[in-house]
């Protein structure tokens, strides 16, 4: 077996064909869209603020494009919930490698990291920390 | 399901090229990615060794023995790619880094001189990024303006239309050979014809051609043609722009130093002949060298059995991938193609497939193939490719319709 199919196993297969918090959020405090120009994913995500103004109450997202990408959304929604602004921002890559619990290759963590730098984005706008219509990846 | 002859003696072949033995975790490696680039042969990778063990010299510069040894077998190297493609000689032969390269030379030291308000470069959907950015961009910064061929619903140029798209406007007619996306053939021949009637150039982005299959300059009666060594057995950093002589006589060079020049004076200089006044600094000797190889191996083999090979190897992929029904396979019919087929699997993105393919060490291209807008055409951000050489086999391919079948099943 190599790296292909270990991508692909039962988890990231449910939550790519059976995406949690899918929708979009009318009530939504932040949200943003990205994409992978060079693979057409696109992912729109939508946070739904507690009281406090730091901590997520609720994600969503809606999406298309490749299962590592989807799935990844999928996911990180879930993950996401209760969590306070200052913690995501400060998650890498490998945060997503470990939440993913798969081996990828290089050309595949672009797919990977797509839903979490969107959200990034989505919270260094909410902040006034930047100024961008659009997520990319490179 | 692959037992009907091959035209080519493919384990003869096979034998030049040992990077298809290589296995990854036991599994020997299916190449079909050959329209990116494709494999070298000994007799080209000898070719290459032999020049940096006994000859390896600067050309045009050195009276001694290695620079002239050099300086005469790169010079015969465009003599030997002259005749490999129909030109007159090696006067029509500019060697560059790529197909991209050839096109931003022309784009550069023609369009940037010749284009203005009103005038017209006519391209094709099919565009690979190399011509459309470039003419795109060079339109942009003269103030002409593009206009594209559109493809019909089989994947093939609308003739029709590109009757009336190229009109007295229109200066350069861009247009690529085979389409590396569709594998559609296109009518080079026609469209410069119909260019030449206004008045107009044609360019043709043969990237996709001469590397399979017989192609003749003076035939399709091309003013520029372009290909890279990489594709067509030889080594990646050289590519070949051709033009007539008397075309490229008439244009500005496009880099400036040295080889380029005949004479310079603190005022002045003056160039230097075909084709050295295209090639400023010193050129790509040993990839020269080696791509002249890469003609005296393909023709070994002969441009017309390569074709036929191809064209049974993508039209046999073609049957085998759309039996299921759920695959669609975007460009004209299986036997009237390129040596290529992209597609895309219902379910599954072509991402995911080509992950899943690169388990069973099948190699692919998935992306969109530096055809966006054609992509956007389609409708489709991405697909999957397969695309074929002198060495593939029936077999491989049946390789890959099993990993598309486990793929098929994984995202059932």
């Amino acid at each position: 077996m190599g790296l292909g199919a270990d991508m692909y196993r039962q988890q990231i297969l449910d939550h790519y064909k059976n995406p949690r918090n899918y929708g979009e959020l009318e009530d939504a405090d932040i949200e943003h869209v990205g994409e992978n120009p060079m693979c057409g994913d696109t992912i729109k995500m939508f946070v739904k603020l507690a009281d406090d103004g730091v901590t997520i109450e609720y994600v969503s997202f809606v999406g298309d494009g490749c299962a590592i990408s989807q799935a990844s959304a999928s996911m990180l929604s879930k993950e996401l919930q209760g969590r306070s602004l200052e913690s995501v921002e400060a998650m890498d890559r490998d945060d997503i490698v470990e939440m993913l619990g798969v081996e990828l290759s290089p050309m595949r963590i672009k797919c990977a990291v797509l839903a979490e730098k969107v959200v990034q984005d989505a919270i260094a706008i909410h902040n006034g920390e930047i100024e961008i219509d659009e997520t990319t990846t490179e | 399901m692959s037992q009907q002859a091959e035209t080519l003696d493919i384990e003869r072949i096979r034998a030049d090229f040992p990077i298809l033995e290589r296995e990854f975790d036991g599994t020997q490696l299916v190449y079909l990615d050959n329209a990116a680039t494709t494999q070298t042969p000994e007799p080209v990778v000898e070719t290459i060794t032999e020049y940096y063990r006994k000859y390896n010299a600067n050309v045009h510069r050195g009276i001694h023995q290695l620079s002239q040894e050099a300086s005469i077998a790169y010079e015969e190297a465009h003599d030997r790619v002259a005749e490999f493609i129909g030109a007159a000689g090696r006067e029509e032969i500019v060697f560059t880094k790529n197909t991209t390269e050839s096109v931003n030379l022309v784009a550069y030291a023609w369009g940037l001189n010749e284009l203005g308000p009103g005038d017209e470069v006519v391209l094709t959907e099919m565009e690979h990024h190399a011509s459309l950015v470039t003419w795109q961009q060079i339109a942009k910064r003269t103030g002409a303006t593009c206009k594209y061929i559109p493809i019909t619903d089989e994947g093939r140029l609308d003739m029709e239309a590109a009757e009336e798209l190229i009109t007295d406007d229109t200066e350069m007619v861009s247009v690529v050979h085979v389409s590396n996306t569709l594998g559609t053939i296109n009518p080079v021949s026609e469209l410069a014809a119909i260019a030449h009637d206004h008045d107009s150039y044609v360019f043709v982005d043969a990237a996709q051609s001469v590397p399979n299959r017989p192609v003749d300059v003076a035939e399709i009666d091309a003013d520029f043609l372009a290909f890279s060594g990489h594709k067509m057995a030889g080594p990646t950093g050289i590519g070949v722009l051709y033009g007539k002589e008397h075309i490229l006589e008439g244009m500005e060079p496009y880099l400036y130093g040295g080889e380029m020049i005949l004479k310079v004076t603190f005022e002045d200089s003056k160039w230097n002949e075909l084709p050295w006044k295209y090639e400023a600094g010193t050129p790509v000797i040993c990839q020269g060298i080696a791509l002249a190889k890469a003609c005296d191996y393909l023709d070994e083999i002969g441009m017309e059995n390569i074709e036929q090979h191809e064209s049974e190897l993508a039209e046999y992929a073609y049957d085998r991938l759309t039996a299921e029904g759920d695959v669609e396979v975007y460009g004209p019919p299986g036997d009237d193609r390129g040596g290529l087929v992209a597609f895309n699997l219902e379910s599954v993105h072509a991402h995911d497939l080509s992950s899943i393919l690169n388990d069973s060490a099948v190699a692919i291209r998935a992306g969109d193939h530096c055809t966006q807008p054609l992509h956007d055409v389609l409708g489709t951000a991405a697909s999957a490719r397969a695309s074929f050489y002198i060495y593939n086999t029936k077999a491989e391919i049946d390789k890959l319709i099993e990993a598309v079948d486990d793929a098929r099943q994984l995202f059932a």
